[in-house]
């Protein structure tokens, strides 16, 4: 058990695996995390690398063919993965740890009114009156960038727009005033404007009320924007953790360089982006050695037999790669991405957006 | 007849467009007055956010969408409202669109066979099964597919290889014109650089035009040559890429730019939110009209607007001056 007192949340040797008809998929492979409190942890990586299912282990939310068949999660005192009733479950999800999804439709019912989905949740989770509870619901729309809260209270769903929604759901979540939000990718279908608005309001929320943030994305810019720290996830492990300057100013995972790389920004006219080649490995197969060896550029013959183990870069800094070993020989990262806030500084400025004019 | 301009020809124009929808005696202007031309070879770029109107435009130009005034010209020649069968054929098979969700645009019970071949079955665009067979595999190997693929189904490849299946579809006709419909916004960050490089590559190996739509600056400014920014149905700046970052003259373009995160903690920890609010703006005056402040930058703007982006643009250039690395 987790025995610093500002750590919210710790997983131990993680292990999830799926049933697919007659085989079985490995969707995560030995994690171990603390998350502390009051941060906020951005998990990146690329499409099926496990983000989601990570965080759904967080609030017993696999689908029913999944499990965690190994590992430890400890939250106030409590291991989660020994949790066996849905009527547990329900004391943890919503209440202590609350997630925001992609799609706001899929937190909503589309046939009641907004006002009552709110009320709903503060009446059940704080055993308000009816009254209090629209009083609270309608400042909590308020909070939330609701203009008009109080006429809107009465609308459904369709009448708003996908921003607003997503706000919406972002006011359940807070009404129940979890220790842990938890956001899965909760701009990515939004526009850049309001996708800017809504990261505000998170980060701004999550000062005002202490809430820990679990930012799940596979964007860099909106990572930049909001995490204090950066878990950097591939074929269901984590391979790089650490605070937010670290990752992007001093990588130390191929695989990390590789997302880095392929970075429009970075790209030059007439030249060609980088881009990482292959696909990620197959999780119905055993995966030996280091699984993103077959597409990186600086594997080394270890990194096909052995699964190397996490390096420490800095006390907040770690990466698993080989590459770290004492023995292995020097790599500097790729050129592209050295000095990447002096590339991005100047391309700012010959934009001229951000600095006085 | 080919209009030219500065030696470029002009491939696609349009000129005053507006697409309106009705719909339960309601009327919804989707796109107002839209003014542009696209030249041979380049990448132009329409940006803005969902609902403004850009889908709409590039619907109108492949004639999926009606129009309710204006022209839209082809190689000088009117090709929305009523054609002949025989130019209703040259326009589909010139000008082609690629969509954002490859899933959706692929028959999911046709194999990819199918699925690339259809133009060519519908427009009647081989000789013998022998060269369609062989269009569809040079499609294939065009985009990094293999022949053997051909069999299978759309669900078994992954996104980014459907995304390659729909841009074979399109280069099987061997179109001039691509209309990209934010091919690339679902897709991952690795694959993103794999398709973007691919579409440059059939832009130089076969002098290829896109009209690329996107809501994501950050990959326009790589990707294109000219950039109009649409904001609820109109343009309301248009200009060359680096033109346009380097002086960002309408409010909407500013907040546009301020708002895609850039990947670089320092920076976007230290930004400010600026939000566009139309209704904050100072709209007296005579009614404004797209108007070119620099040569070939156009800004949405009436005489007064005009006077105060002037000063606005004269400053930026001072400050460039003074500070040539800042
Ligand atoms: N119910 C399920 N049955 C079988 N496999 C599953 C199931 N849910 C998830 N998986 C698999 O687990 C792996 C991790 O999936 P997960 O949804 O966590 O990825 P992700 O990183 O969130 O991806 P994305 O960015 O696309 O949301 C994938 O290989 C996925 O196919
Ligand atoms: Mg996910």
């Amino acid at each position: 058990m987790a025995e610093n007192k500002d750590i919210i949340l710790s997983v131990k040797d993680l292990e999830v695996k799926f049933k697919v008809r007659d085989r079985v998929l490995t969707a995560i492979r030995n994690i171990s995390m603390d998350f502390e409190k009051g941060q906020v942890v951005a998990i990146v990586g690329e499409s099926g690398s496990g983000k989601s299912v990570f965080t759904k282990t967080f609030t017993g939310m696999l689908d029913s063919n999944g499990k965690v068949t190994n590992g430890e999660i400890w939250f106030e005192g409590q291991n989660l993965c020994e949790i066996k009733k849905e009527s547990d479950w329900e004391k943890i999800r919503g209440r202590k740890i609350a997630t925001v999804f992609q799609d706001p439709m899929t937190s909503l019912n589309p046939v009641r009114t907004i006002g009552y989905q709110i009320s709903e949740v503060i009446i059940k989770h704080q055993g308000k009156s009816k009254e209090e509870a629209k009083k609270e619901a309608i400042s909590l729309m308020e909070r939330v960038g609701i203009y008009n809260a109080a006429q809107r209270y009465d609308e459904y769903p369709f009448m708003y727009s996908g921003g607003m929604r997503q706000r919406i759901v972002i006011a359940i979540a807070l009404a129940c005033r979890p220790e842990i939000l938890i956001c899965d990718e909760p701009t990515t279908a939004l526009d850049v404007t309001i996708q800017a608005q809504i990261i505000h309001l998170i980060k701004d929320l999550a000062k005002e009320y202490g809430f820990t943030t679990i930012y799940i994305t596979h964007d860099l810019g909106v990572v930049a924007n909001v995490a204090d720290r950066v878990a950097v996830m591939y074929a269901g492990q984590i391979i790089e953790y650490g605070l937010v300057e670290e990752i992007f100013y001093d990588p130390k995972h191929p695989y990390t360089w590789g997302l880095l790389s392929s970075l429009p920004q970075l790209g030059e006219k007439g030249n060609e982006l980088f881009a990482i080649r292959g696909t990620p490995p197959s999780l119905f197969e055993k995966v030996i050695g280091d699984a993103f060896a077959p597409r990186s550029d600086y594997a080394m013959q270890i990194d096909f037999e052995e699964e190397p183990p996490f390096f420490e870069v800095s006390p907040t800094h770690f990466a698993k790669t080989w590459l770290l070993d004492p023995r292995a020989p020097k790599v500097e990262a790729p050129a592209t991405i050295r000095n990447l806030h002096d590339k991005m500084v100047r391309l700012t400025a010959k934009g001229g957006i951000y600095g006085e004019h | 007849m080919v209009s030219t301009n500065n030696e470029k020809e002009v491939l696609l124009s349009v000129k005053h467009l507006e697409v309106t929808f009705y719909n339960k005696k309601r009327r919804f202007r989707a796109v107002k007055n839209a003014n542009f031309d696209i030249y041979k070879g380049e990448t132009f770029a329409l940006v803005g956010e969902s609902g403004s109107g850009k889908t709409t435009i590039g619907r109108s130009i492949i004639r999926l969408n009606h129009t309710s005034d204006g022209d839209i010209l082809y190689k000088g020649k009117k090709i929305n409202g009523k054609l002949s069968k025989e130019d209703e054929k040259e326009v589909v098979r010139n000008i082609q669109m690629i969509f954002q969700d490859p899933a959706a645009s692929l028959n999911e019970r046709a194999t990819i066979d199918y699925c690339v071949s259809e133009g060519l079955y519908n427009f009647h665009l081989y000789e013998s099964e022998e060269d369609r067979l062989q269009k569809v595999d040079q499609a294939l190997e065009s985009v990094g597919l293999l022949p053997e693929h051909k069999s299978r189904y759309p669900h078994e490849f992954s996104g980014g290889q459907r995304q390659r299946i729909g841009i074979a579809r399109a280069m099987v006709m061997e179109p001039e014109l691509i209309i990209a419909d934010e091919p690339i916004s679902a897709l991952d960050v690795s694959i993103r650089a794999q398709v973007l490089n691919l579409m440059n590559k059939f832009k130089e190996e076969r002098g290829l035009t896109y009209l690329f739509i996107a809501h994501d600056l950050s990959v326009v400014r790589y990707f294109s040559d000219r950039i109009a920014v649409i904001h609820k149905g109109r343009i309301v700046e248009l200009a060359p890429t680096e033109e346009l970052f380097a002086f960002p003259l309408h409010p909407y373009t500013l907040s546009l730019l301020q708002a895609v995160p850039m990947p670089d903690p320092r920076i976007e920890k230290s930004k400010e939110l600026v939000i566009y609010d139309e209704s904050k703006r100072d709209l007296s005056g005579e009614k404004p009209i797209l108007q070119e402040i620099r040569p070939g930058h156009f800004v949405f703007a009436n005489d007064r607007e005009m006077k105060e982006y002037r000063e606005k643009l004269q400053e930026m250039i001072e400050f460039k001056k003074e500070h040539p690395n800042a």
